[in-house]
């Protein structure tokens, strides 16, 4: 029994210290020399692998940085200036200061606002939906409603609100990676500064049919009228294609634009109320982002 | 008797209107045509706001290779060249008419009469066809004269004729072979001459044996046509299980059926092809079956192109009450409608009401891999994973799976036991999937 | 999957008349504890939609009855349905996304946790026939040859040993062993029901039953004093409920018919194999497990034939 014992304790060491002795040699024979620089980058990224940089996976990114001499072309979305800063200095580099961004779900085709006009019972996905139809309202453009950006999202900062049946960014959450703006089949989302206090202003619509048969399907949609553009004393408003749009770096948060629009297409988010009334008093403005 | 080997399924056939003559719909109140009526680039427009037109006129001419020329079904006035929504959902540019008159161009000959003499040369009948307007009837509106053209150094030994109809429902084929059979086989004869090809074969599905019986006396005369009687097996009708089921052969994966020595057009075509060449009528009307199991005169009609599909219905006894969907085509791979101002189109083979308690779908429930959707698969692809793998977007996987080889017969859909969405996902795994070939192409 | 069920009707009365309610009270335990286990997995764990009612833990709460035998105490029966759904099944994600056959699961997680009560099989007594007592047990029909031939017997005297049931009854079900694997008429004739409605196709079952014949008659060809015959092999045992009832099971076999017979080839040998040399008297469940974790592979492998893979000119 006791030489049974004995045995296996000097033969399992036995295979223990050779392993031990392959395995060095082996880590010897394949070591990789990396810049020790990378790990410290890394190490300050957040670490969540969102893509929103642009490259497969913050490791990715940190040789990246590593790499290039100059950072202005490279920015990690999700933690913004302070981290860029962080990493600048250990890479001995300067950074502009960027201005946080944050997702913006162009569309405000509620139940109320653009109803129902059909069915549609195919696969649970906006890119499906999109090939196939316009979608239950009618609208070419509008939100479809059925959650692709929700499921890119990594960082559970998107869901479609229950009674609007439209996606809310969570303001809190939201790291401006990018994800739900690929996801969009419609390309409705897009990146837009956070603004001071959060406060933004935004064409809320991406349709690009005329008036009328715009507003048929959807009550609160840009027309076109381009009233707005006119009243913009800073140049900020454009019309393409029947549809206004607002550049955010022109943009002074002046509130001149959204009270002209004759549909209420344009929103005012996270402002204090104003007393005057709106334009249209029939439109049931919702607040996508009030979380 | 011949069928395909792989896969099928067998739907109930439901051919409501099988006995129904084909009757002339009244001329509607104002027609809306659409530009883009075939596969391939957009037609540009011949005409302008406020112009008259006639009957035949030409009123979009196709600008590539793989377009086609759009005719004037009415005489009236042009009062809108616009985007207008069409069966997609979508807006797209159209031509809208208000009807004045029934007023034709001199050149076309409307006389009943049947001209069975081919005068025509194999340029002249090409020719004929690119400048009818001619496209595939069958559904996917295919330009005819680019399968006639055959590319340098190919040459075509068959022709096929699409008799076959497997889409449940549908009848307007049966009928035009039952009514017009004399046209048909001089449009075959036609089409014949064009491709210079020694033998041609007309399948249909023996769920027809009037029309088998029929065509098969009229072709006495004609020892080079022969009609192939097919077992009923959906879906015998696409180009390459026809292809399988006639002659045997197999047309590679990706490549056209011409790799095999064949051309296949549509009954309808043939017919088309008759009144283009003998007759100088563009495709200005079509037959559709207009059907539904709920509605009171399920009818064959002879329809002119651009007439809006509330039309049908009305003229067929009108929108039942418990319609769920309306559907341009047949119920396995038509599409569902969202307006009844969609008009009618060169591809539109019917019009199908289905009832609300059928055209609901059930929840799907789980996957149990039973792989019914495998054995049915008239291609020999996986369609459960050919889904996931959209599901998930791994395209790359999706295309190794020879996503592409889809036909999108839906036959995997109609068969799966959880009531699963495969084509769903499938149709838009191909959409992706040839997006990212292209852009590979391009790189 | 209440097909199944119904196909499984002539086996649970067969098993009831030979067993009695001892029978019954496994059947009924067995069931309500897979229904049970799903239903709380998927309400209070997963917190999804619940789908007790898809009948998938009532075929689970069968066929984990018909792989014990009539006498097993209730809590093992109980800590089976477990392993067998919660472990399974429902870690894997539910219905259609396990890798192996939730029952055959539990059936071997008992059988290696509780050899004992799991081999003690009580002696088949047609119903009111004889009093019914736990004194009565004895082996299975494989237990004889197991047994017999590891003290050197030939197979010739192990059959003519007293208790040996012999072919007939091995048929009709008068046999020791499982509550469901016992008659081989029973569970033929719920296979026909489940051919007739088209629920399995031909090629597992074929395939299963056609290696393990020609494996086994190669052996009895070589020596029939050491090897059993086919049709004893065929009678006795699992062999019949697993080749018709769980290597069957659409979710952990091959999707294609060529991968349909590959799994069946194999898990006809690999049961043969164990039967003959293994520990166990019984190989079936361990074929079909071993076989299970092979299907991934099988559907990677074997694909169906494409349409215009290869020309067919000339």
């Amino acid at each position: 029994m006791n030489e049974t014992l004995v045995f296996a304790v000097i033969s399992l060491s036995a295979i223990g210290v050779i392993s031990a002795v392959i395995l060095y040699f082996v880590a010897q024979k394949f070591k990789i020399i990396e810049d020790p620089r990378i790990d410290l980058v890394s190490e300050k990224l957040p670490g969540a692998n969102c893509g929103g940089c642009g490259l497969a996976g913050c490791r990715a990114f940190a040789e990246q940085l590593v790499k290039s001499s100059d950072l202005s072309a490279l920015n990690c979305p999700v933690g913004g200036s302070e981290v860029m800063k962080e990493v600048a200095s250990i890479l001995g580099l300067e950074v502009e200061e960027k201005e946080p961004l944050i997702a913006v779900v162009r569309c405000n085709g509620s139940r109320v606002n653009a109803p129902q006009k059909m069915i549609y019972d195919g696969a649970e996905s906006c890119a499906f939906a999109h090939a196939l139809g316009t979608g239950e309202s009618g609208c070419p453009t509008g939100c479809l409603g059925l959650g692709d950006c929700v499921v890119s999202c990594n960082f559970d900062a998107i869901y479609i609100s229950p009674e609007t049946g439209l996606p809310v960014v969570s303001d809190e959450n939201c790291v401006a990676c990018g994800a739900c703006v690929k996801a969009c089949p419609r390309n409705i989302i897009e990146l837009r500064k956070k603004g001071k206090k959060d406060r933004r202003i935004y064409v809320s619509c991406v349709n690009t049919e005329k008036g009328g048969p715009a507003r048929k399907n959807c009550q609160v949609a840009c027309i076109g009228c381009g009233k707005c553009v006119k009243e913009c004393p800073f140049d900020a408003i454009t019309l393409v294609n029947n549809l206004a749009y607002i550049d955010y770096d022109k943009c002074r948060l002046c509130r001149k634009c959204a009270p002209v629009c004759p549909t209420g297409a344009i929103l005012e988010i996270n402002f204090p109320l104003k007393k005057e009334k709106p334009a249209d008093p029939g439109i049931a403005v919702e607040n996508p982002t009030v979380v | 008797m011949r069928t395909f080997k792989i896969g099928g399924v067998h739907p109930p056939e439901l051919k409501l209107s099988a006995d129904r003559e084909i009757e002339l719909l009244p001329l509607p109140a104002k027609v809306i045509i659409p530009l883009s009526q075939s596969l391939g680039a957009p037609s540009r427009a011949a005409i302008q706001k406020g112009d008259l037109v006639k009957v035949g006129q030409l009123i979009a001419k196709g600008e590539s290779f793989i377009s086609s020329n759009v005719h004037s079904s009415v005489s009236g006035k042009v009062t809108r060249i616009d985007d207008v929504m069409d069966s997609s959902g979508y807006r797209r540019p159209a031509v809208l008419i208000d009807v004045e008159g029934d007023e034709w161009e001199e050149s076309i000959d409307r006389s009943p009469d049947l001209k069975s003499e081919i005068t025509a040369s194999s340029e002249e009948i090409i020719r004929k066809i690119y400048d009818m307007g001619v496209v595939g009837l069958g559904g996917a509106t295919f330009p005819s004269h680019v399968k006639l053209r055959l590319p340098e150094g190919k040459k075509a030994e068959y022709l096929l004729i699409n008799g076959v109809e497997c889409e449940p429902y549908l009848t307007a084929d049966h009928r035009v072979m039952l009514e017009q059979g004399e046209e048909v086989i001089t449009g075959i004869r036609l089409l014949m001459r064009a491709l210079a090809v020694e033998k041609a074969f007309i399948g249909i599905e023996n769920n027809k044996p009037d029309a088998i019986h029929h065509l098969q006396q009229l072709c006495i005369p004609f020892p080079e046509i022969e009609v192939v009687p097919l077992k009923v097996k959906y879906p015998q009708g696409g180009e390459k299980q026809l292809i399988k089921a006639v002659t045997g052969r197999e047309t590679p994966s990706g490549k056209l059926p011409l790799e095999v020595g064949c051309v296949v057009q549509n009954v309808g075509t043939a017919l088309a092809v008759y009144e283009a060449v003998q007759k100088n009528k563009p495709l200005i009307d079509r037959v559709v079956t207009v059907t539904g199991k709920k509605l009171d005169r399920p009818s064959n009609l002879r329809v002119r192109i651009g007439t809006p599909v509330g039309n049908l219905i009305e003229y067929a006894g009108g929108l039942p009450e418990d319609t769920g969907k309306v559907i341009s085509g047949g119920p396995m791979m038509g599409k569902a409608l969202s307006s009844l101002d969609v008009p009618v189109v060169k591809g539109t083979s019917g019009i199908l009401l289905m009832p609300g308690i059928e055209s609901k779908r059930a929840a799907p429930l789980n996957c149990i891999r039973c792989g019914r959707c495998v054995t049915v698969c008239p291609m020999g692809l996986e369609p459960i994973l050919l889904a996931q793998l959209s599901e998930n977007f791994l395209f790359e996987k999706a295309e190794k799976e020879r996503i592409m080889d889809c036909i999108e017969c839906g036959s995997c859909q109609y068969t799966c036991p959880a009531g699963r969405p495969l084509l769903d996902y499938i149709r838009l795994g191909k959409n992706k999937t040839g997006i990212m070939i292209r852009n590979r192409g391009k790189k | 999957m209440y097909g199944v069920v119904i196909a499984m009707i002539p086996a649970i009365l067969v098993s009831v008349y030979f067993f009695g309610l001892d029978a019954a009270r496994v059947f009924l335990i067995s069931i309500l504890a897979c229904l049970f286990f799903e239903w709380f997995i998927q309400k209070y764990l997963i917190k999804g939609q619940v789908t007790i009612n898809d009948g998938s833990a009532l075929v689970t709460g069968v066929l984990l009855a018909f792989n014990v035998p009539a006498n097993l105490p209730a809590w093992i029966l109980i800590i089976g349905a477990l392993a067998a759904i919660g472990i399974a099944k429902m870690s894997f994600g539910g219905l259609g996304k396990n890798p192996f056959n939730p029952a055959l699961v539990g059936r071997v997680f008992l059988l290696i946790s509780f050899p004992v009560q799991m081999t003690t099989w009580p002696k088949p007594q047609a119903l009111f026939e004889a009093p019914l007592t736990d004194a009565l047990s004895g082996p299975t029909t494989l237990g004889f040859f197991k047994e017999g031939l590891m003290k050197g017997e030939s197979v010739q005297e192990i059959m003519h040993n007293p208790g040996f049931p012999g072919y007939v009854n091995d048929f009709l079900g008068a046999q020791g062993g499982s509550l469901g694997e016992i008659s081989a008429f029973a569970l033929l004739l719920g296979a026909a029901y489940m051919f007739y409605r088209k629920i399995i196709t031909w090629h597992i079952p074929v395939s299963y039953l056609g290696s393990a014949v020609i494996f086994s008659g190669i052996l009895w060809l070589v020596d029939p004093t050491r090897f059993i015959d086919p049709l004893m092999h065929l009678l006795a045992g699992g062999m019949i409920l697993g080749v018709f009832y769980m290597a069957t099971d659409m979710v952990t076999s091959p999707i294609t018919a060529k991968g349909q017979l590959i799994f069946g080839t194999g898990a006809g040998l690999l049961t043969i194999l164990i039967r003959v040399w293994g520990v166990y008297p019984e190989g079936v469940s361990f074929a079909i497990l071993i076989m299970n974790a092979f299907t991934p592979l099988i559907n990677m492998a074997f694909k169906p034939k494409r349409f215009g893979e290869r020309m067919a000119h000339g």
